[in-house]
């Protein structure tokens, strides 16, 4: 992709060249087996990647959205589960950078940037999908602490991270009465259910997060009681923004393979390239890419400089979901029977590409957003 | 330890190599990189470095588009760099090249200088030999280990599919082969380091250095010859077998 800045550039080759040696080999395979491997995390971390979004006096580069997008883009590329998995990194670690009281930042925040620890965001529950509010795990007072009770499911990264920004009910009012908190792995009465079987991205470990009269000190509430779903939802732009570079990166990858074979693939004599039939299918993934890359380097530029973003980050993770799928599926398509088969790339992007319309807010809801910030005079 | 490493940009190894009409290499959407040898060497600088303290400085030739190849050895840790960018100095000249570096080289001190044996586009493995050569330094080829101590380097070296051991006085030139190393990839962090480091641009004038007109000049490059088709030998099984046989033989000369 086109990169503008010389900087941004070389850290996109390495990414790049980090990715061609220690993930493209094993792409396939983790995938059959469904298998998270730490240690390409723990190069993620060598590089200094972990702590792209961290403020330089907590161990991070501080470097923006402008400059994560791109990264999450070139990962995504080769594999969207090891993209996720340092997505919902990244996303507790800015949890706690934004709403974090000073101790907490210096305890989790340097070890956060270099990898030491992972991260991960808990906030889903059985009954509590797209209505995220009606969330009902159960955090009640008990001596100068919570004691929480209740399960979180499909959290990404779950089991195999350290650190969790957890949401939970703090009193009956739907929206005033969550609370966030950071739980760490290991603590008694936290566990994590089987891992999930999943359609696509299956190198990410998805688990359930169960609380059984689990005592939290009241130091590692999140910011307020009762704040909670302010901290979900003020995060919930930047987690829109980086799902929709994610996705971006799985359609360059649709992308580079679907020209790789229409160049190499012959059918009656000639490459299956030199048909207008394939020529259409290949532009259509190309000005899909373009425009989603514009779109979210637009949405990145402005979460950079403090900008309102709410509607931007959801045109941006609608668009490209919804790009990524089709260009996966035209990837496919380019490689006719071929692509059906898991020796090629892209039957693995047509099936990573599909959760992308349903997670971080359905593609449904984030078009009730969008019309509703139109008809709330942002045009 | 001062240890100088010599470096030059050549084509990505993907790179598919295609000629302009008058058979000259066209550059046009070609990445580039640091020649992976010299990227050996670069590490293993770093790593000596790492271990007995010092400085590393990169020293490269070419034009101005290969300051990204020396901010990536930057990037990577290396201290600070001099590039003799000047339109004078023919890169197909070997001659010429090493006079420059020669100069670059005699200018400060150096315990160690390092590159890669041979660079992966002209394959000419002539720039070290001819350094050692005007620098009157001992020169030891296609490095795999090296220990540094008391005075010396010791080297095991690459020789005729064994291995020699090698120790030569320093300072002295050691030439990197695969297998030295794996070069690590710059940090986010290295990179963003590598901007405020010192990046001299030098012309060869500024060198004092007598370059003379050059000796090499490149007339034309051609591609290898497209790989011909196989030959299918049907028939029998006896018969085919007596017939490959006999192909082997008479044709292949390989049996």
């Amino acid at each position: 992709m086109w990169v503008a800045d010389e900087q941004q550039r070389a850290m996109l080759d390495t990414v790049r060249r980090l990715c061609d040696r220690d993930i493209r080999p094993y792409v396939q395979e983790m995938d059959e087996k469904a298998e998270f491997r730490r240690e390409i995390f723990n190069r993620f971390g060598e590089l200094g990647l972990t702590g792209i979004l961290i403020p330089e006096e907590y161990g991070g580069l501080e470097l923006g959205y402008s400059t994560s997008t791109l990264v999450l883009a070139e990962i995504a590329s080769v594999s969207a589960a090891y993209a996720v998995s340092i997505m919902v990194h990244w996303l507790c670690a800015a949890a706690i950078t934004t709403f974090g009281t000073e101790d907490q930042k210096q305890e989790y925040l340097p070890r956060l940037a270099s990898g030491e620890l992972m991260g991960a965001w808990s906030l889903t529950e059985p009954n509590a999908g797209s209505d995220a509010a009606s969330l009902r795990t159960a955090a009640a007072h008990q001596d100068d602490g919570y004691i929480l009770n209740g399960t979180k499911s499909f959290i990404s990264n779950g089991g195999a991270a350290d650190v969790y920004v957890a949401f939970t009910r703090t009193s009956a009012d739907r929206y005033s009465g969550i609370t966030a908190f950071i739980i760490e792995k290991g603590w008694p009465g936290v566990s994590f259910g089987k891992k999930e079987n999943k359609m696509g991205i299956r190198a990410c470990d998805t688990r359930s997060m169960i609380f059984e009269d689990c005592y939290v000190p009241t130091s590692k509430r999140l910011h307020e009681e009762g704040q909670g779903f302010r901290v979900a939802m003020t995060m919930m732009d930047a987690g829109r923004i980086n799902n929709a570079a994610l996705t971006l990166g799985i359609a360059q990858g649709a992308m580079r393979e679907a020209v790789k074979y229409a160049q190499e693939r012959e059918q009656f004599g000639k490459k299956i390239g030199d048909f207008q039939g394939v020529q259409f299918m290949l532009a259509d993934i190309k000005v899909g890419v373009e425009t989603t890359a514009a779109i979210v380097a637009r949405a990145a530029y402005k979460k950079d400089h403090g900008l309102p973003v709410t509607a931007d980050a959801s045109v941006a993770k609608m668009y490209s979901a919804d790009v990524a799928m089709r260009a996966a599926e035209n990837a496919v398509q380019i490689h006719g029977g071929y692509g059906y088969m898991k020796e090629y790339p892209v039957e693995q992007f047509f099936r990573d590409a599909k959760i992308f319309q349903i997670t971080e807010g359905t593609n449904q809801i984030q078009r009730v957003i969008i019309a509703k910030r139109m008809l709330q005079g942002e045009v | 330890m001062q240890i100088a490493v010599c470096l030059k940009q050549t084509f990505d190894t993907e790179a598919k190599i295609k000629l302009t009409g008058d058979g000259q290499i066209d550059s046009a959407g070609v990445n580039l990189i640091i020649n992976p040898y010299d990227e050996f060497a670069v590490e293993e600088a770093l790593r000596l470095k790492e271990k007995l303290g010092g400085e590393v400085v990169v020293v490269s030739v070419g034009p101005a588009q290969v300051q990204e190849s020396v901010r990536q050895a930057l990037a990577m840790g290396a201290d600070r760099a001099v590039l003799v960018s000047d339109p004078a100095v023919a890169p197909s000249d070997h001659s010429q090249v090493a006079a420059v570096l020669a100069k670059v080289l005699q200018s400060e001190p150096f315990d160690l200088i390092l590159s890669g044996w041979v660079a992966i586009d002209d394959n000419a493995a002539q720039v070290p030999a001819r350094l050692a050569e005007k620098l009157n330094l001992p020169q030891v080829n296609m490095a795999v280990k090296i220990e540094i101590g008391g005075g010396k380097a010791t080297v095991t070296r690459e020789a005729e599919g064994a291995t020699e051991i090698v120790e030569v006085p320093l300072p002295a030139i050691i030439t990197a082969q695969k297998g030295l190393n794996e070069p690590r990839y710059p940090s986010l962090k290295g990179i963003m380091q590598a901007k405020k480091k010192e990046l001299k641009l030098l012309t060869a004038a500024d060198l004092g250095a007598e370059l003379g007109a050059s000796q090499v000049k490149i007339l034309q490059y051609s591609l290898p010859p497209a790989r011909q088709a196989g030959k299918k030998i049907e028939g029998e099984p006896v018969d085919s077998a007596r017939e490959l046989a006999r192909l082997l033989r008479e044709e292949a000369k390989v049996i």
